[in-house]
């Protein structure tokens, strides 16, 4: 009796783990995720800029010693993987620090586990049929299809946002260079008008 | 007695997949700080989100393991900024929604406690897993619902994958779609305004002319 019990366990403790985010990060600031994780456990880091400024984010990952595992400065799209060597707390950060007044848009997927079980084998050593095998490689192939679409999403995304930015900017500038125009304009015949009227009096006073 | 073992152990099972996440990813957040996060998402999809908050205990030095009277505030904005969830739920919470248009959809958290400011020092932890489509589905559960054997469940696994495929090109269809209308918009705005603002010089150029000349004339300077 025991021993389904303990099997559940360990499948559920070795199974795989994803968890996708996308959040804002205002200007000079930094947000940290942590997950904590067991000694020899493989984890993925996607990330991606989806809005902001440049499109860059500055991005570390630390293990639970302090000790740097991935550093790079102003990224707009990285992986990283890596296996852990010790048992604790992973730390992956991401900072905005170097921003006075764009706020970044971030995409965070952080995959942990290998192991992709679809429900718990009592005996998930034996070989598998012909047909399982083959349902079991469309499976990965649909999660690689998946995985192409949102890495389709989120470039687009960003190109969207680009091009909705692009049009409100035209919008207003064109806007601005109209006022200008008509204030340049008549300013500058109002300006000419007054030297002559002022040199008019400086005339009339001095003779 | 085996049939008893598995159906117990599948019990078990079902429990660890619904208490709240345990392995998920955490976060800190200060006492009113409200963290939102973005999904985008096609239309007809359900989303589940589970998360666990711990208080900063000051006195251990640690994080304690559940405080009972904790709440956090949960709102979600669809595409539409209209607010299609905004509930209070306690100190470890699932709530869940489907969406009807797709687009983004904000999914914000706020704890709005006034516990923390006396005891914590305003430090919260909180666990947060967010699952989309088809990862929402609880496979073991839906096996033993339904009785399915192990192929008849990777049947169905594949189909709910291909369905939320599917959806996902749609939404790239009325995406791209959306993208061109401001594409054109603006060329459109481009073309306009360049044409309006070469006209608008040339007019005014000709109007200070006229004028200029007709005020020297009177000035007798011309």
């Amino acid at each position: 009796m025991r021993y389904p019990f303990l099997l559940i366990l360990a499948v559920y403790t070795a199974s795989a783990n994803a968890t996708e985010l996308t959040f804002e990060l205002p200007d000079n600031e930094k947000q940290c995720f942590y997950e904590d994780l067991e000694q020899g456990a493989k984890f993925d880091i996607d990330f991606q800029v989806i809005a902001g400024g440049n499109y860059d984010v500055d991005c570390f990952v630390t293990d639970p010693l302090n000790n740097m595992l991935y550093q790079e400065r102003k990224k707009q799209y990285d992986s990283f993987s890596h296996t852990t060597t010790m048992k604790g707390v992973y730390k992956v950060c991401f900072s905005n620090e170097f921003s006075t007044f764009s706020h970044k848009t971030v995409y965070l997927d952080f995959r942990t586990g290998e192991d992709d079980r679809l429900m718990p084998d009592m005996n998930g050593v034996t070989a598998l049929t012909q047909m399982e095998s083959a349902c079991l490689s469309i499976h990965e192939i649909l999660k690689v299809v998946s995985d192409s679409q949102t890495w389709y999403r989120l470039r687009e995304a960003q190109d969207r946002i680009r091009a909705e930015d692009l049009s409100e900017r035209v919008h207003f500038w064109s806007i601005g260079e109209t006022i200008i125009l008509f204030v340049v304009c008549i300013g500058q015949v109002l300006m000419l008008k007054s030297f002559f009227s002022e040199k008019k009096a400086n005339v009339a006073t001095s003779t | 007695m085996e049939m008893k073992a598995v159906v117990s152990s599948t019990g078990l099972m079902l429990l660890f997949a619904w208490l709240s996440p345990s392995q998920a990813l955490y976060f800190h957040i200060g006492e009113t700080e409200k963290k939102c996060f973005i999904e985008e998402i096609p239309d007809e999809t359900m989303v589940i989100g589970r998360y666990r908050t711990q208080l900063w205990d000051k006195q251990a030095g640690s994080f304690l393991p559940s405080t009972p009277g904790l709440g956090m505030h949960v709102e979600i904005k669809d595409p539409d900024a209209k607010i299609i969830l905004s509930r209070q739920y306690g100190s470890d919470g699932r709530f869940t929604f489907t969406s009807h248009t797709p687009g983004e959809h904000q999914i914000c958290l706020h704890s709005n406690s006034t516990k923390m400011a006396l005891f914590a020092g305003g430090k919260l932890r909180v666990h947060l897993d967010i699952q989309v489509g088809e990862h929402t589905n609880n496979y073991p559960e839906i096996a033993a619902k339904d009785k399915l054997t192990e192929l008849q469940l990777r049947a169905r696994q594949l189909l709910d994958q291909v369905e939320q495929i599917q959806k996902e090109q749609n939404y790239q269809r009325y995406r791209e779609e959306r993208f061109r209308m401001t594409s054109e918009s603006t060329n459109q705005r481009v073309l306009w305004w360049s044409i309006a603002q070469t006209f608008i010089l040339i007019i005014t150029g000709i109007w200070q002319m006229r004028h200029l000349k007709s005020f020297f004339e009177a000035k007798k300077l011309v």
